[in-house]
């Protein structure tokens, strides 16, 4: 497998007085050029975590990897000195953050925030990265850049400043996008205009894009590839019809019986699957949705289940399940 | 903004006029300054001429306004003692109290920014620790007690520094030195909390995942903002030099309207210990307005208000 990043075993620990947090566990996966890939799964399931660590944006302690590697352009990325993440960071992979109003900061100018990264990255000189701040603004969506640039986040709505993220994240061409539940706070309408625009971008600049988000109506609507996450690991994987048509983990299934209409592109929250989410202090040695799974087999509790291609799936959809879901779903009458 | 200036303008007009009036009770408080200033012995009329003289025979609301007039004036009096305008000979001291206070801010804002800056940025080590405690201790320490140590040490021990007075750097240096341990240990202790909430910041998150370089992060995304709270610190740090300059001064013999007021208080020179109150709390007021603009300069929030 070879994409535009590859990761493989990604294990990340946080050491805390009240032990050890195992928040991302063994997780690998591939990602395609131009490839958008939506990560799901309920809130403490790694997604940030598992993105952030790849960059070297959780504090350390009392995080540590514990395994693996990210490999982008050519390089293991866990392996780089911080000196040579930051050259990645802003540069080569863009971020935007979930909460718009706390993100940018209140005392600088959006003009300057914009400018800071290409002034950083592309070397340009003050005065051509405001010109190219301008663009940035422009091509974001947002009118009269040149008065816009001078003003402060705080004069800025919601939805505006999650353009000034985004326009922040692209400012040097990214190759890959990370955004991480960049439409949570935002009201429906806003979120619509903004998945647009993310759209739109991505079709432009011919970026890939990993977009983190509790929303399966988002996913459905934006993503090539889901990868659904649970206590850390990936649970499954596939195209985004695949997912949607044919879930091969109780857990998706789960989270999908909760959209009121299969396929209907309904903005909705994650359906609160009934259970405790997993402890993460002490990860059970068998499947950690087990306890809460009511199609769960005795080898369930016994043996975490590997990812592997699902049985008579379209490929590239992969399952974690001692379980055969679908025949399972069959016996109890129920088809979906 | 222009609101909010005219708002703050209005409030310091109002402390000005408090202390004022706190000054023109006290004064009255004091007792008769006919009795106090004339010699024992004097008569009836000479006591009843005299207070005619001085207008305190007059209704108290008029006397009152009368203050208020003549302080707006900058009129308190001719100082007993030096007879001439008690305003006068509080002014001509005045540079040395705000040198004094000037340098104690300087050296804390140096000093105690630098060490709250580490402590901060060393979070949960032995240096942390023993930054913090200094601070403390610093803290803790009363001003007059310190300055007397360092003038026996320095002064009389070491002979390095002259044991008081002023006109050079080496005058300056125990007493300046004193006050900024104070103002140091405050910035110092306030400077690292602060810098602590502000990394907890979305937007520091935002500034790394930019790629900025750790300078750049540090100066206009952590210290830019961390140093709000800290401007305000400087103006109440301001008030208390201010008002401490009365011990400070006199410790090391400092000419400055601290040891003016007191000198003026033991020959009971009332003008001149209203004129030197009177300016002190207009310095104190005026600084913090001073303040008040920096924090909209620090803060667009509320400039653009
Ligand atoms: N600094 C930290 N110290 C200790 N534990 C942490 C720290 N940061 C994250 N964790 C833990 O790591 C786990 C994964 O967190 P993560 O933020 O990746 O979840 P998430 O899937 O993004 O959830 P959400 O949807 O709420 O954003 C959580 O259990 C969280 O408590
Ligand atoms: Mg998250």
């Amino acid at each position: 497998m070879s994409g535009i990043l590859d990761v493989s075993g990604l294990t990340v620990r946080f050491d805390t007085p009240a032990g050890t947090v195992h928040a991302v566990n063994d997780v690998s996966y591939s990602l395609a050029d131009g490839e958008t890939l939506g990560v799901v799964g309920e809130s403490g399931s790694g997604k940030s975590v598992h993105v952030l660590a790849m960059l070297g944006l959780i504090a350390r302690p009392p995080g540590r990897i514990a395994g693996g590697s990210v490999t982008f352009g050519g390089r293991d990325l866990l392996t780089l000195s911080e000196a040579e993440l930051r050259d990645v960071r802003g540069g080569q992979i863009g971020f935007v953050f979930q909460d718009p109003m706390t993100s940018l900061n209140p005392v600088l100018t959006v003009g300057r925030q914009i400018a800071e990264p290409v002034i950083r990255h592309r070397g340009l000189s003050p005065r051509q990265a405001w010109q190219r701040a301008a663009e940035l603004l422009d091509l974001v969506g947002i009118a009269d850049p040149e008065r816009r640039l001078r003003q402060y986040p705080h004069q800025f709505s919601g939805g505006m400043r999650q353009r000034v993220m985004i326009a922040i994240a692209v400012a040097c061409n990214p190759k890959l996008l990370i955004a991480d539940e960049p439409t949570t706070a935002l009201d429906v309408t806003v979120q619509a205009q903004i998945l647009g625009l993310v759209r739109d971008l991505k079709a432009r600049m011919g970026m890939s894009v990993i977009w983190i988000t509790h929303d399966m109506g988002v996913v459905a609507g934006l993503a090539d590839t889901v990868q659904v996450m649970y206590g850390g690991r990936i649970v499954e994987r596939g195209p985004v019809r695949a997912i949607f048509k044919d879930p091969r983990n109780a857990y998706t299934w789960g989270l999908l019986r909760a959209l009121p209409d299969h396929g209907q592109r309904v903005q909705r929250r994650l359906h609160q699957i009934e259970g405790q989410p997993p402890d993460l202090y002490a990860p059970p040695k068998g499947d950690p949705f087990a306890p809460r799974n009511p199609f769960a087999t005795p080898r369930c509790f016994e043996q975490i289940p590997p990812l592997v291609p699902a049985a008579g799936a379209v490929p590239g959809h992969l399952v974690a399940a001692w379980y055969d879901l679908p025949r399972l779903l069959a016996q109890r009458g129920d088809a979906r | 903004m222009i609101r909010f200036l005219l708002g703050r303008l209005g409030e310091s007009a109002l402390a000005v006029l408090g202390v004022v009036t706190i000054v023109f009770i006290v004064t009255r408080l004091l007792g008769d300054p006919a009795i106090l200033m004339l010699p024992v012995g004097a008569t009836p009329e000479q006591l009843a001429s005299f207070r005619a003289e001085l207008g305190i025979d007059r209704p108290l609301v008029v006397q009152y306004a009368d203050f208020l007039w003549n302080a707006v004036r900058g009129d308190f009096g001719r100082s007993f003692q030096h007879n001439r305008p008690a305003i006068e000979v509080v002014a001509e001291r005045m540079p040395a109290t705000l040198e004094l206070a000037s340098s104690a801010i300087a050296l804390g804002l140096l000093i105690g920014g630098g060490a709250g800056m580490i402590a901060a940025m060393n979070r949960g080590t032995a240096l942390e620790v023993f930054v913090m405690l200094l601070a403390l201790l610093g803290q803790a320490t009363p001003v007059f007690w310190l300055g007397l140590m360092l003038i026996l040490f320095f002064a009389v021990d070491l002979g390095w520094f002259p044991t008081g007075g002023a006109g050079t750097f080496w005058h300056l240096a125990l007493p300046a030195l004193t006050l900024a341990t104070f103002t140091s240990a405050s910035i110092a202790r306030l400077l690292r909390s602060s810098v602590i909430d502000v990394l907890r910041e979305d937007y520091v998150r935002t500034a790394r995942a930019k790629g900025l370089l750790p300078r750049t992060v540090m100066v206009w995304h952590i210290a830019r903002n961390a140093l709000i709270p800290v401007a305000t610190m400087v103006g109440i740090l301001a008030g208390e030099l201010l008002g401490g300059s009365v011990i400070t001064e006199t410790v090391f013999a400092w000419p400055g309207v601290g040891r003016v007021i007191i000198q003026a208080i033991e020959v009971k020179d009332f003008p001149v210990v209203q004129a030197g109150i009177m300016m002190i709390a207009v310095t104190f007021v005026s600084i913090n307005f001073l303040v008040d603009l920096l924090y909209g300069v620090l803060d667009p929030r509320i400039r653009l208000r």
